[in-house]
This record gives structure tokens, sequence and C-alpha cells, in this order.
């Protein structure tokens, strides 16, 4: 097996054969990705070791010091977080050897095409269509809140492919060419004044078969590998002492004693407190992972991560006062990446309401907490067995 | 005892105001508007003042006004609150109506009372009663100094302008360079106020003038946080009753039944302490304490069910096109405005004697 000694030398073997100084960016990243050094828990050949995935971090922090580009996750999030387990869990080996190394790499960025104008925390209602015809599939349909949209190469997307059974059993999961013509991206402006998401129309788009991921019928299940990845992903970050949303508003107090009320100390001091009891935790269920003790804790991190997020910056926002009345920009943008925390208070304010919606809403995080953690009994379902063509709408 | 129920003309007040304002504020329009060069609904004003002559609410009838009280003001404000209206209603006819009030300036009274002129008291929004204050400097007869974060300031004809020997001016809005500032609350827009030599016309003393107005601001502020709150869990049962997913409208599960029980406590306590806050200022009776207790509660009220209201509305709530936002962004800068609810406690801590430790 692969340890840590053994990534040191590789990774010195990676930096000596490609120095970053001299080395274009997708280069260094391409050779890092053939070295296996940029998921070491991915397999031989898609850009891992099979290493044990708590070493990521010998690489990352040697690769660090020696002033090694990143892939910048924040760019292509959905890829990295979503896309890429569910390729590796259910893609064939030509699927793998196709998308992971351009999708690591930062060269072909994704989103993910699930939600729908009817179809949110129920997203197993979803009502795209997904027709064969020889070896295609002609799907139509509209899909809502896409973040990146404008900005990807590619798609996971889920379509109904059988209306006559209950609505799970006839949903089939694809990858989706966004350059495709029959493809319409139409920005969607949010509240924070830009168009991060869209709304993407679907009028007959051909996907060849060979962009099916999993059996046919089974898009549900090859879902829940993706919706599953997506919470860990939002929810797993390690973070250093004050490295969430608490960092800005806690250097704001230090910097701005003119701002200070004894009403807000109070509240900044719990909010802290509450910001290192969730790092933590967090901290806490990453060492159980290494240790093979995987806890049910993950589904509680995103939770948590929302509330702070959405707390904090609302404090922050009141703590300016007069600043607080105002905004740093309102132009409708298209934005290339997510910045959660480098704009103003106000912008965090608002971008983070999102926080408890995005990936599942919180309401639907607490119930599957109390379902499938605490084993409470789940509300009575109506729609379980009834075919999807006959579900009201 | 205080009266805290509404009058049968309050509700036909409220009726006829809530009519006018379903013509001219409607969401998309009011959306729309945030985004032109006019973000104030001029149109909505004149209708509400020429029409109805209720900029002049406040003003007394021997000074040209209507002599009505800050009851009948509140229910206005309940009314432009559920709309988030831009109209300068609260900055020019309780803001700077009762800062001329406390002067002796009828003829502006008179002026603003018919809404024809629109005022703005330039003290910045976020200032509570009782708190420090920025002036500018009076030299040779005239103003010198810029001011910030002055709402309405953009809509406004005459500025009030306190100056550093403690008397308050009328500026007229055209000797002053107004800036428009980029507002977190787009509905009440922000402006800087630079004055380079303007001349002013003395009113009086700014202190008692500034107080005094900023106490109905705040008092009657309540109201209008009330009114939005309201609006905010209206329409989010609406929405929740009508929205399905899992084969049932989503307000049927208990986890949202319960959470938007609690909010209606929540409003319903709002509504006690503004229309408190409203009385108290109309008799003069414990007012000190009236409007302290309500800005000390308004704010996290009408916040939390704007918050709520993106929340349940989930994915369409993000976005720009439905209104939630508008709720959400007046709420919180609502939450500022006259003093945040930490200031007002400890201003009340002082009033009933609870010292901190
Ligand atoms: C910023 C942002 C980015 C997004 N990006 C993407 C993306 O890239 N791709 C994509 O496919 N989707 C994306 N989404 C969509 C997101 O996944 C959905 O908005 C979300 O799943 C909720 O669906 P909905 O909006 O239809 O809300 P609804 O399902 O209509 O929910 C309405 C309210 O009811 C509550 N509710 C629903 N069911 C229950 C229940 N059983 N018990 C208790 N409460 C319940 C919800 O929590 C919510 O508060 C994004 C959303 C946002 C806000």
């Amino acid at each position: 097996m692969t340890d840590a000694a053994e990534l040191q030398r590789r990774t010195a073997e990676l930096l000596a054969a490609h120095p970053p100084a001299s080395t274009d960016r997708f280069d260094f990243l391409k050779a890092r990705f053939d070295a296996g050094l940029a998921w070491v828990h991915y397999p031989e050949g898609l850009g891992g070791l099979n290493a044990p995935r708590s070493l990521q971090a010998v690489v990352d922090a040697e690769l660090e010091a020696a002033g090694a580009p990143d892939n910048d996750p924040r760019r292509n999030g959905i890829g990295l977080g979503m896309a890429a387990p569910t390729i590796l869990k259910y893609g064939t080996e030509e699927q793998k050897q196709r998308y992971l190394r351009p999708l690591w790499v930062g060269e072909e960025v994704w989103c993910q095409l699930f939600s729908e104008p009817g179809a949110g925390s129920d997203l197993a209602a979803l009502g795209t269509r997904a027709v064969r015809e020889g070896d295609d599939w002609v799907v139509n349909g509209q899909k809502v809140w896409t973040s990146g949209a404008h900005n990807s190469r590619w798609a996971i997307l889920i379509a109904r492919t059988d209306p006559d059974v209950p609505k799970h059993a006839g949903i089939t999961y694809f990858i989706c060419d966004m350059t495709d013509p029959g493809v319409d991206v139409r920005p969607l402006r949010q509240i924070t004044g830009e168009a991060e998401f869209n709304e993407v129309f679907l009028t007959d788009v051909r996907i060849p078969d060979s962009r099916r991921l999993g059996a046919i019928g089974d898009g549900w299940r090859v879902a829940q590998t993706t919706l599953n990845n997506e919470r860990v992903a939002i929810g797993g970050m390690r973070l250093p002492r004050e490295g969430g949303m608490i960092g800005p508003v806690s250097k704001t107090w230090r910097e701005r004693p003119e701002l200070r009320t004894q009403d807000l100390h109070q509240r900044l001091l719990k909010l802290w407190v509450d910001s290192e009891v969730a790092r933590l935790t967090a901290e806490r269920l990453r060492q159980q992972l290494v240790a093979g003790q995987p806890g049910p804790e993950g589904a509680g991190m995103k939770l948590a991560f929302a509330r702070l997020n959405q707390e904090i910056s609302g404090l922050e926002v009141e703590l300016r006062g007069e600043e607080g009345l105002l905004y740093d920009d309102w132009t409708m943008r298209r934005p290339e990446l997510v910045d959660f925390t480098g704009r103003d208070a106000g912008y965090r304010y608002l971008r983070s309401k999102g926080n408890s919606i995005e990936g599942g809403t919180s309401e639907v995080l607490l119930n599957i907490v109390a379902e499938r953690v605490l084993g409470l009994p789940a509300e009575p379902r109506t729609d379980k067995d009834v075919a999807w063509k006959d579900l009201a709408r | 005892m205080t009266d805290l129920l509404y009058s049968e003309e309050e509700e036909a007040l409220r009726a006829a105001v809530r009519d006018l304002l379903a013509d001219h504020c409607d969401a998309p329009g009011v959306i729309a508007r945030t985004e032109s060069d006019t973000p104030h609904d001029l149109a909505a004003w004149k209708a509400l003042t020429d029409g109805m002559g209720l900029a002049g609410l406040l003003v007394p009838e021997d000074k040209g006004g209507q002599g009505a009280t800050h009851r009948e003001v509140a229910v206005v404000l309940e009314e432009l609150g559920r709309a988030v209206a831009p109209v300068p209603y609260l900055t020019s006819a309780v803001v700077a109506t009762e800062a001329l009030l406390a002067c002796d300036a009828d003829d502006l009274l008179a002026e603003l009372g018919t809404g024809r002129k629109i005022g703005a008291l330039a003290v910045a929004l976020n200032i509570a009663p009782g708190g420090a204050y920025k002036v500018v400097r009076h030299e040779n007869g005239a103003l010198h100094g810029e001011l910030t974060a002055i709402a309405d300031a953009q809509a406004a004809d005459v500025l009030l302008v306190p100056a550093d020997d403690g008397g308050l001016y009328a500026v007229d809005a055209s000797a002053a360079t107004v800036t428009p500032q980029i507002s977190f609350d787009l509905t009440r827009p922000l402006a800087t106020v630079m004055l380079d030599g303007a001349q002013g016309r003395l009113l009086g003393d700014a202190e008692a003038a500034v107080h005094r107005a900023l106490r109905a601001g705040a008092g009657l502020l309540a109201s209008e946080q009330f009114g939005l709150a309201e609006w905010t869990l209206t329409e989010t049962v609406r929405y929740l009753k009508e929205r399905k997913q899992f084969n049932r409208p989503v307000g049927g599960f208990q986890a949202l039944k319960h959470r938007l029980a609690q909010l209606w406590l929540e409003v319903v306590n709002l509504r006690a302490a503004a229309r408190n806050a409203a009385d108290a200022l109309a008799t003069g009776e414990d007012a000190d304490v009236a409007v302290a207790v309500a800005q000390a509660y308004a704010a996290s009220v009408a916040v939390h069910a704007a918050e709520e209201a993106l929340q349940l509305h989930a994915g369409i709530g993000m976005t720009w096109e439905h209104p939630v936002h508008l709720y959400l962004k007046r709420a919180k800068s609502d939450s500022i405005a006259y003093g945040t609810a930490g200031v007002h406690r400890a201003r009340l801590a002082e009033l009933v004697d609870l010292q901190a430790p």
C-alpha cells in the first residue's frame, strides 16, 4: 500500500520533472494527474494511487510549499465534488478515461441538471423526458437553478425514461454535452444581483447511449451517489480556526473598536464558539473516516455550516452599522466562480441564504437525520407505488 | 389605558391605502423601479399625498395639515411596509415633519404637509434617538461638509441639516450635491449630501428637533416592520398551501407548520408592540419606553419573517424576479435604521433601571 513516505517521494519526483516556475499551469496539472497525485484515493491511471484518502493532505502540503498551481476547486465544485465520484462508481472504463482527467485539471467544467420547476426537494418527481431512438436518447424538458451552466462543458443530467412505473424507478442518469445546439442556457438573476444560476431548456437534445451512466431506470440510485457526495463536498472542508465565515467578522471586530457594543459582543462570542465546535466536529468526522469508522455526523455538517454562515453574516451587517446599509455592487454578472467570502458583508449575508437550499434544503436534511440517523418513522407516503404518469401535478 | 386596537376610521384608511398601493406598487413594478434612475415612485407619492392628504397627517389643521395622530400614520406605514413601497413617507411625512414641528417653521411644515415638497432630515439612517450624529460646519452664514447615508435625499426638495453651531438649517436640495449611494435596501435608497458653502435658513435648535424626529421615526418604523412581517408570513402560508412536493402541499409537513405557527406568534406580538408605540407617541405618555420596547423587538421579527419566507420559498425565493428579496433587504436595513435592537435595549436598561453589570 502507498504510504506517506512513498507519496512524498513521488511528489518530489513530479516537482523535479516539472518545476512549477517554468511549467505551464495545465501541463503541470496533467503531469500531476498522471503521477497519481491528483486525488490519491482514486485508482491508478485515473489520477490516484489507491492510497488512503487522508494522505492527500501530505501531497497538498508539499505542492503548496513548492508553489505548484492548484486546480481551483471553487471553479469546478460540481465536477470535482459530485460528477467525479459518480463517474468513478458507475462509469464505464471508457467514460472514466474520457472525463476524469480534463475534469480534475479544470479544462472541462461541469454542472448539474437535476432540479426542475416542479421537482426540487422531491427530485424524483422530475418530468424531463428521454426517449430512446436507435443509439441515441432524445431529451426534452426544463431544468432550473443550474449553477454555473453558462461556464460548463458537461452536465450530469437525470431524466425520465419510463413514465409507466413509480417515480423512483423510471429515471435514467446521463452525461449531457452543454455545447449541443438543443441546450439553451438562460441566466437567472438572483437575490445578490448576480446570475450565478440559470434556467436550462432542453429541446430534442440527442445523447448517445454511450453517455448513459448506470443502467436504464437505475438513475435514482446513481443520483444518490451524487447527492451524498454533494453534502460531503459542501460540509466536509477542512478548516483552520476562524477559517469559515467567522473569520471576516472577527477581523472586523478586532480592527474596528468603534463598532463594538456589548450586545453584539455576546452574540459574536456565541457564534465564535459555535463555529469552533462545528469545526471540531468536522475534524473528528475526518479522523473517524481515516480510522475506518465513518459516523453519521456528515449529515449534520451542511446544516451546521448553513446556519452559521447565515447568522454570522447577518451579525456582521448589523455590526457595520452605517456601512451595513450599503451594498458593494448590484451589477448583473454571470460569475465564473462562487465566492462566498470574497465580497462585502451584505453580499455574504444574501448569498449564504442559498446555503440552506442548494444541495438539499435544511428541512429535508433534518428529515434525513431524523429518519436515517435517529431511526424515527418516516412521514406516510402516498406516491411510492403509483406510476409517475398517474401522480397529481 | 393605551388603545391597542384599530378604530373603524383607521381600518377604512388602511383599505384605501391598500387599494391605492395595489394599483401603484405591484411587485414587478417595484423590482423594475429599483434598477432605474428613478428609484422613488413619485406617482404613488402624489396619489398618497395630493389624492389622500396623507403627508399632512401629523401636521395640525391650523398649520395646513390633517391634524391626525401617530396612530393613523402607523396604519399607513403598515401598508407601505406590506408593499415595500418606494415612497419617502417615513422620512418626509414623519421624520422631517416631526423635526419641523419642534421648530418654528410653519411655512415649510405646510409645504411638506401637502406632499408637494419632500423633506429629508440630513442625519444618517442608522442613528438612534439620543445617538450622536454628524453635523456640518457653519461659517459666515454658509454651510460646509459632507453627510452620508441620508435616506430618500435623492427625492427631497429640502434638506434639514444640523450644523456645528447647534442650529438646524433648511437647505434647498438644489444648493447641495446629492449623490446616490449603493444601498442594501433598494426601496429606501441612501445618498450622500455635500454642502459647499450652501445657504441655509435657521429653523431652530437641532438637538431637540433631531431627537423628536428620530424618536417618532424609530417608534413608527415598528409599524412598517409589522406590515412587512405580516405580508411575508401571509404570502408564505399561501405559497406553502399551493406548492406540492412528495405528492402533497409542503405546508402540510408538521416541521413547517410549527415554524409558521411560531412566526405567527412573533408577528402578533409585534403588532401589539407597534400599536403601543404609535399610541404612546400620539398621547406623549410613556413614549420613550414604548419606542424602545418596539424597536428592541421589531427588527428580529421582521428579519426572521423575511428569512423564513426566503427559506420556505427555497429556489424561487433566491431569484431576483420573486419579490421576497425586496422584503429581506428592507427588513435587514430596517434592523439598523434609527438604531439597532441592541442600542434600544441599552436605552431601555436606563429607562427602566436595569443597569448592565
Ligand atoms: C443557490 C442555489 C444553487 C442551486 N444550484 C443547483 C444546481 O446547480 N443544480 C440543480 O439541479 N439544482 C440546484 N439548486 C436547486 C436546489 O437543489 C433546490 O432549490 C432545492 O432542492 C429545493 O427545491 P425547491 O426550490 O423546489 O423547494 P421546494 O421543494 O418547493 O421546498 C419548499 C419548502 O418546503 C420545504 N420542504 C419540502 N419538502 C419538505 C418535507 N418533506 N419536509 C419538510 N419541509 C419540506 C423545503 O425545505 C422548502 O423550505 C440550487 C438552488 C440554489 C438556491
